[in-house]
């Protein structure tokens, strides 16, 4: 069903495009949209879990409480240190590597699905990096707030859910629609792990072809992605201003 | 000490141990990182210097490039500049009646492509940062009858780097884990060095895990260099 529509969407896509694009565009079509919607798809998953895990990150390395804060600021400091390839590397034909019998029939399955691994290392890393950002909008906001809060006997996570991250998320937004595009260009690294997202498929045409456009074809349809990625932050920053200034 | 032995044995130093080449691997990575950086930031003071030109023959293409580069993957350009590189080299080669056949050396092309990228952030950071000097001091440094160009020598370049340290301590953190990337251009930096021993040794994961730990050693140390930058570069500011 869901395969269906993206094939619909790619079969009008070079339809479309037909009249416009070279022989090798044309040639390749289906394969760069595919790719194209799989890099879609795996960003839509990964930003969208990882806002909501940056929180909940933020929220334990905030609360004050050790077996919380520790392992919290142990995840963030250990993605953010390391180079996105070497957690992909590591996860995958490491972790993969070890075979059914150590895993267990259930891990197993899941370390053998490069997209589902691409999936949990692209997740778990732009949490890293949000939750830094947020953690810098937090120390933005006036601390006289949650005070002021706490003190008429609200509990401390409502406070923070409804008072400080708000607020805090509102400041650092710019900078999480910077972080919204390096992840972008970070997802193309899930190639490496033979998931066929846009690198992957951009890498399969240049080893038949070896001409060099294919990847200028696709870096133009990257550029198409960050131009809708900034749109889209753009947006939300203009509404958020609306609310703020009501 | 028996299963220590066979659980971290691969890693050892000297024979039949992968520990020096590891360490000469992080060390070739060092080196790209560094070579990376210095070529990066003269090329993003070059751009930061066209972007703020008055010449929109200038200021155009500057922009048009930093739009490139921050909106592809690293990867891509890294892919783009390793296979064009050969592909022009070979080109202007017959052109001159060589015959063909040449390659770039991949740490070249690595260098190339990860100052490019390089170049592009610190461009916005340079300007950012030229942007970042009160107008008020321009305005008093005209006043007492500078040029312009004492101006930007005396005034506007001594406090560039101040503004600019910790956006670039933070490229450099980029760059550093960057270079990973070469390893996919069969570079045998420290990335592809641990790949090579885990599919010799069959261990994989103890490789690219102790990949990680020294990534994560070189990050940690540049952090701590970069916030006692930061502090020399505040020293004598007074704090908001």
């Amino acid at each position: 069903m869901y395969q269906e529509f993206k094939y619909l969407i790619s079969d009008s896509v070079c339809a479309g495009l037909s009249p416009l694009s070279g022989d090798l565009f044309g040639k390749a079509c289906p394969r760069f949209i595919d790719g194209f919607l799989v890099t879609i798809e795996l960003l839509v998953l990964a930003c969208g879990i990882g806002f909501f895990l940056a929180i909940g990150l933020t929220l334990a390395r905030m609360s004050g409480r050790r077996p919380l804060a520790w392992p919290a600021t142990a995840l963030v400091y250990v993605f953010r240190g390391t180079p996105l390839l070497v957690q992909l590397w590591i996860i995958y034909f490491g972790f993969g590597s070890l075979g059914e019998d150590i895993l267990g029939p259930i891990l197993w399955s899941f370390f053998k699905n490069p997209w589902l691994v691409g999936l949990l290392v692209l997740t778990l890393n732009t949490s890293a990096y949000v939750s830094e950002i947020f953690r810098g909008g937090l120390a933005n906001v006036d601390r006289g707030q949650l005070e002021a809060a706490l003190s008429i006997g609200m509990p401390w996570l409502r406070a923070m859910r409804r008072i400080m991250l708000p607020q805090a998320i509102r400041i650092a937004w710019p900078a999480y629609g910077n972080e919204l595009v390096l992840m972008m260009k970070g997802s193309a690294l899930i190639s490496t792990i033979t998931v066929l997202d846009l690198m992957g498929q951009t890498r399969t045409v240049f080893a038949r072809n070896f001409d060099l456009t294919t990847y200028l074809y696709a870096a133009i349809l990257y550029l198409v992605l960050a131009g809708l990625i900034t749109a889209f932050v753009n947006t939300i920053e203009r509404r958020m201003q609306l609310s703020a200034g009501r | 000490m028996e299963t220590l032995h066979t659980l971290l044995g691969p890693l050892s130093f000297g024979q039949g141990g992968w520990g020096d080449d590891l360490l000469k691997g992080a060390f070739l990575t060092l080196q790209l990182a560094l070579c990376a950086m210095t070529a990066g930031l003269v090329l993003g003071l070059l751009l930061a210097g066209a972007k703020l030109s008055s010449s929109r023959l200038l200021r155009w293409p500057a922009s048009g490039y930093t739009l490139f580069v921050r909106g592809v993957p690293e990867f891509l350009i890294l892919l783009i500049v390793f296979f064009g590189s050969d592909r022009l080299l070979n080109w202007t080669a017959t052109s001159l009646g060589l015959e063909a056949g040449y390659e770039v050396p991949k740490f070249l092309a690595a260098v190339i492509g990860l100052s490019l990228i390089f170049a592009a952030y610190a461009c916005e950071i340079f300007r950012g940062a030229y942007l970042a000097v009160p107008t008020g001091q321009i305005e008093a440094g005209a006043a007492i009858g500078l040029t312009r160009r004492q101006v930007f020598l005396r005034i506007r370049f001594p406090q560039l780097w101040r503004f600019a340290i910790p956006g670039l301590g933070n490229l450099w953190m980029v760059v550093l884990k960057d270079t990973s990337l070469a390893a996919v251009i069969a570079l045998n930096e420290l990335l592809r060095i641990a790949k090579l021993g885990g599919e010799t040794e069959i261990r994989p994961l103890l490789f690219f895990t102790a990949a990680g730990v020294i990534y994560l050693i070189m990050t940690s140390v540049s952090d701590i260099g970069r916030a006692s930058l930061e502090a020399r570069a505040r020293r004598g500011v007074a704090e908001v």
